[in-house]
């Protein structure tokens, strides 16, 4: 059984219908990637899942039991984390308050403390007491993933983590993600950047206007297969 | 020169009182961005809350504030929860006609129950004391025990805020309330939170009215309009900005009637549109709109 899976999932904002039958699954530890055009569902997917868009209640279920359209704030007590896009760091919070805040709502023991996420960015431990808004980036994003860890959970959902920051930088940044699947952690991970995606993921599907429209592992998907899909040529 | 020296010391001690009025409205502005218009009468339904205590059990003021607070803490919680939390996430309009519906259901209702009798809250001969500073200067110890409250309150939210996780999770909640849920704070329940912990500031504020001046159902919206002046001159979200906020309307309405009796409230009115023209955002903006 999968740890997390979702069975004809739609989705919908307001009369307009974002997704159409979604069927994936994640396994305990995998690492899978969402790829797809911009408009194409990604977001609107992992929205569905971390309980930010309300869906009907068997479309997702996590560790066997149904978690469509419960509050986030209860599926995030259940082991789901969520990178969301743009970072989104509280403002008004230091680097290490807006760490300690992940775990506000899930609080249990595992890999991921303070001092282990300050060894995987050592960076914030050196700016732990400056405000959010002033760190570069990098560095934000950086703590938007240590806020998401600090929860221990069992699923980790990043949305476009690499988003408008510098080649070097995605480079750590996707170096710390290898870290974090090391200690089991399953991800999903939404990006734009379909090599970085096909570099990292163990498994991909990709999305178009809402529908999925191809998946497999990456070495199996050709280049040609993978633009049909992308792009619906 | 010595009278204007006495002006100054009474207007800001004043202010303190005012400081205490607007450091609950403060609180619900700067978290929920929920401007509570019932707040005046809020105040006025916590000194009732006191008198009644006071009457009922035959206890002293302090005494029947501390039976008063916790009560008040769950009606603040009870209204955040079944009503104002309904209103919010529809725009700015459902919480002002809300509240405003409230504040007049308020009035009316402590009208029916009270009276229009004017009551006060009698406190015994400390009412009176007073602090020999000079010869010819002297300061009233319930005006002082006012200022300090009102430092002790700000200092207390202020720990509250910046130093607990509920205080995070109200600062988190105030800048982004739909990533808040994804940390698993749930805004609702902080929302409510807030709106108790406001309504025992409102019972300080209400302990030190009744005690000072007489009050009747009627008197809420003119103190809802001092602590929105002091909270607006401070600036959202710092408490100590509203603490200077207090401060400065009243030192312009004492300074004010000093000048001429009758231009007091005015005063006051014209140091806020003042500060307003100079500082658009208050004096010491801390949250982000």
């Amino acid at each position: 059984m999968p740890l997390l899976a979702t069975h004809n999932l739609d989705a919908y904002y307001g009369d307009f219908q974002a997704l159409f039958g979604i069927e994936t699954y994640l396994e305990e530890g995998e690492t899978v990637a969402i790829i797809g055009a911009n408009g194409a569902g990604k977001s609107t997917f992992l929205k569905s899942i971390c309980g930010l868009l309300k869906v009907s209640n068997d479309c997702v279920v996590y560790a066997g039991h149904p978690i469509g359209g419960l509050r986030a704030t209860s599926i995030v007590r259940q082991g789901i984390a969520m990178i969301p896009e743009g970072r989104r760091l509280f403002p008004s919070l230091t680097v290490e308050e807006n760490l300690l805040i992940g775990r506000y709502g899930r609080n249990v023991a595992g890999p991921w403390t303070l001092e282990t996420i300050f060894a995987l960015f050592p960076i914030l431990k050196e700016r732990r007491s400056t405000p959010s808004t002033a760190l570069s980036g990098g560095q934000q994003q950086m703590v938007a993933i240590g806020r998401a860890l600090i929860s221990n959970p069992r699923v980790l959902l990043c949305d476009e983590i690499s988003l408008g920051l510098a080649p070097i930088v995605i480079r750590d940044i996707y170096q710390a993600l290898q870290k974090i699947r090391e200690t089991g952690t399953s991800v999903i991970l939404v990006e734009q950047d379909i090599v970085r995606a096909m570099q990292t993921a163990d498994r991909v599907y990709c999305f178009q206007e809402g529908r999925l429209s191809l998946s497999g592992k990456p070495n199996e998907l050709t280049r040609e297969r993978i633009q049909s899909a992308y792009f619906g040529t | 020169m010595l009278s204007w020296v006495d002006t100054i010391l009474q207007g800001a001690l004043l202010g303190g009182l005012y400081a205490l009025f607007a450091a609950g409205l403060s609180l619900i502005f700067g978290i929920m961005r929920l401007v509570n218009l019932a707040h005046g009468d809020l105040i006025v339904l916590a000194a009732f809350a006191i008198l009644s205590a006071m009457t009922a059990l035959g206890v002293g003021p302090v005494l029947a504030f501390l039976i008063a607070a916790p009560i008040l803490f769950c009606i603040g919680y009870a209204l955040q929860h079944f009503v104002l939390n309904r209103t919010l996430g529809r725009g700015v309009l459902p919480p002002l006609l809300v509240t405003f519906g409230l504040s007049i259901i308020l009035q009316n209702a402590l009208l029916e129950g009270f009276s229009a009798d004017s009551r006060r809250l009698s406190a015994g001969t400390i009412e009176t004391a007073s602090l020999a500073l000079l010869n010819d200067l002297a300061i009233g110890l319930m005006p002082l025990l006012t200022f300090a409250s009102a430092v002790a309150v700000i200092l207390a939210l202020n720990l509250l805020f910046y130093r607990t996780a509920v205080g995070r999770a109200f600062r988190a909640t105030s800048d982004d309330s739909e990533i808040a849920q994804l940390m698993g704070i749930d805004n609702r329940r902080i929302y409510s939170l807030a709106m108790g912990v406001a309504m025992v500031v409102v019972a300080i504020a209400a302990l030190y009215l009744g005690i000072r001046a007489n009050f009747d159902p009627t008197i809420g919206p003119a103190r809802l309009l001092y602590a929105f002046e002091a909270v607006i001159i401070g600036g959202l979200g710092s408490f100590w900005g509203t603490l200077v906020g207090g401060i400065i309307i009243g030192l312009a309405q004492t300074i004010g009637a000093k000048i001429n009796p009758e231009w007091q409230i005015l005063a006051g009115h014209i140091a806020f549109f003042i500060v307003l023209v100079i500082h658009p955002r208050g004096l010491f903006p801390r949250a982000i709109d």
